[in-house]
């Protein structure tokens, strides 16, 4: 397929990413309320939310850089399955979720995936699970009738999360695009390393582990499972011997620094694409950053929200693509 | 064969304009795209972007221009042929190589050169003369071609 127009449009909106300069203006405005217009005034959200409705406003801005993405792409996403499966996955959860509370609230699906929240929602009502994509069907129904049985949301969720690992995996083969295949690889690698600390720290055991883990090329399951079982110190051990050896230091900080490591690895990976005309990877790479820079805001929001001090904010970022 | 010469200046003429005006004509339609989305994100951006698109053009009215030389010698434009033997025909289908060969090359490189222009404009507009250097050294190597082109086939009698 011909991206030159799709990158051409989207370098355009390149200009309006948050720059590292911008978002040291936004730690240093005075208040919420400041750094909330100071967003404003940028053209982030629609207008219409309060202060007090980051959620939607942030949303809002994660629709817009979809929305044009599709039209880039003249509504052909196909090439972008890898995040489409991540947000079906999303919905999926969210509809189990809601069936099983009698809870219905479709505004919290999310927009863009291969098929619609509302219609995920309907096959579940109906535990009609064929109606779903092939990469959903098995694990919907399975997750759904162990929330049913077992009513253990964490079990539900484990097996949704694998299935939506092994669907990223599986589309970043397929894809041509080297640029998507690092992404569903680092994605399920990183995933794997979250999974394989949070059930160490809850105890879990080997089998519990093993069935979490989802099959990825840079990442040996048995091995990180059996290190799980073991210790933190194993998990280390094995980590220093991937590609990975890097999470070691922010996983012995905390979670959010192995997140915040995470998120900087994969800025690193994409922002060659600035300097690319011709592939998919210029687009990939603005939902990233795009992805990145919403995340980078709410910290900034929820800063300032707590009154927290700059540093304390800055301590938390992550690095911008521009 | 009596026209042989005919025909092989012939395929000369037709492989200049056939090679140098593909060249052009990926070029042009590489950087057009571009060009087409730079202009629905910034519509003010529309000359500049079009200027950019044009410049991988140039190969195909080069190869145009050899293929009127090498029509013009063998007499097709005065509307009779010249005698042209067959090692003449294939002197000037050789002359006409340069411009068929490297005006399809330097069409496609130019217009992805164009193309990464129209990406530098689109995040700096200031830097316009900057990004039109770059396509515009590609050209040189047609204009070479070209040059040569134009010396072989003057230089040839029929």
């Amino acid at each position: 397929m011909e991206y030159t127009y799709a990158v051409a449009r989207i370098r355009s909106k390149e200009v309006s990413l948050l720059s590292a300069h911008t978002i040291e203006q936004l730690i240093s405005s005075k208040s919420y309320k400041e750094c909330f217009e100071m967003l404003e005034e940028k053209g982030w959200g629609s207008g219409e939310e309060t202060q007090q409705d980051v959620e939607q406003f942030l949303m809002v801005e994660s629709n817009k850089a979809w929305q044009i993405v599709k039209e880039s792409l003249n509504h052909d996403m196909s090439a972008l399955k890898v995040f489409l499966y991540e947000n079906d996955f999303f919905n999926l959860k969210a509809a189990i979720k809601m069936v099983y509370t009698e809870e219905v609230d479709e505004a919290l699906f999310i927009q863009y995936g291969t098929i619609e929240g509302g219609d995920i929602l309907r096959a579940v009502q109906e535990q009609n699970f064929d109606a779903l994509p092939d990469h959903m069907a098995k694990a919907a129904l399975q997750a759904y009738e162990t929330l049913l049985h077992t009513s253990d949301g964490q079990l539900c969720d484990i097996i949704l999360d694998k299935a939506a690992l092994e669907a990223i995996y599986n589309a970043g083969k397929e894809s041509k695009d080297e640029l998507i295949k690092t992404y569903a690889e680092l994605t399920v690698a990183s995933s794997n390393i979250k999974i394989a600390v949070r059930c160490q720290l809850t105890g879990k055991n080997i089998d519990f582990i093993k069935d979490a883990l989802a099959f990825c090329d840079t990442i040996n399951t048995d091995t990180l499972a059996r290190a799980a079982a073991n210790s933190m110190e194993a998990i280390y051990d094995y980590l220093l011997t991937t590609d990975y050896a890097g999470a070691v230091e922010a996983l012995q900080t905390s979670a959010s620094e192995f997140e915040k490591w995470y998120d900087n690895l994969l800025i690193d990976k994409i922002r060659p694409q600035q300097y690319n005309s011709f592939t998919i990877g210029p687009i990939v790479a603005y939902l990233l950053a795009r992805e990145n820079e919403i995340k980078t805001v709410r910290i900034i929001l929820s800063g300032k929200v707590n009154e927290l001090p700059e540093q304390s904010i800055r301590e938390r970022l992550r690095e911008m693509y521009v | 064969m009596e026209n042989l010469g005919i025909v092989y200046a012939l395929i000369g003429a037709a492989l200049a304009s056939l090679g140098a005006g593909t060249g052009s004509a990926i070029g042009v339609g590489l950087a057009g795209r571009a060009a087409a989305g730079l202009t629905t994100e910034q519509p003010n951006q529309f000359a500049k972007a079009l200027i950019l698109q044009l410049l991988p053009g140039t190969q195909g009215i080069y190869g145009l221009l050899i293929a009127f030389l090498v029509l013009a010698k063998i007499g097709l434009l005065s509307g009779g042929t010249a005698a042209v033997s067959a090692e003449s025909g294939l002197l000037l289908l050789a002359a006409c190589l340069p411009i068929a060969v490297v005006g399809l090359t330097s069409g496609i490189a130019q217009g992805k050169t164009s193309v990464a222009s129209i990406g530098l404009i689109a995040k700096t507009p200031e830097q316009f003369g900057k990004s039109m250097i770059f396509p515009a050294m590609v050209e040189t190597y047609a204009i070479l071609a070209l040059l040569v082109s134009i010396l072989a086939v003057n230089a040839i009698v029929v």
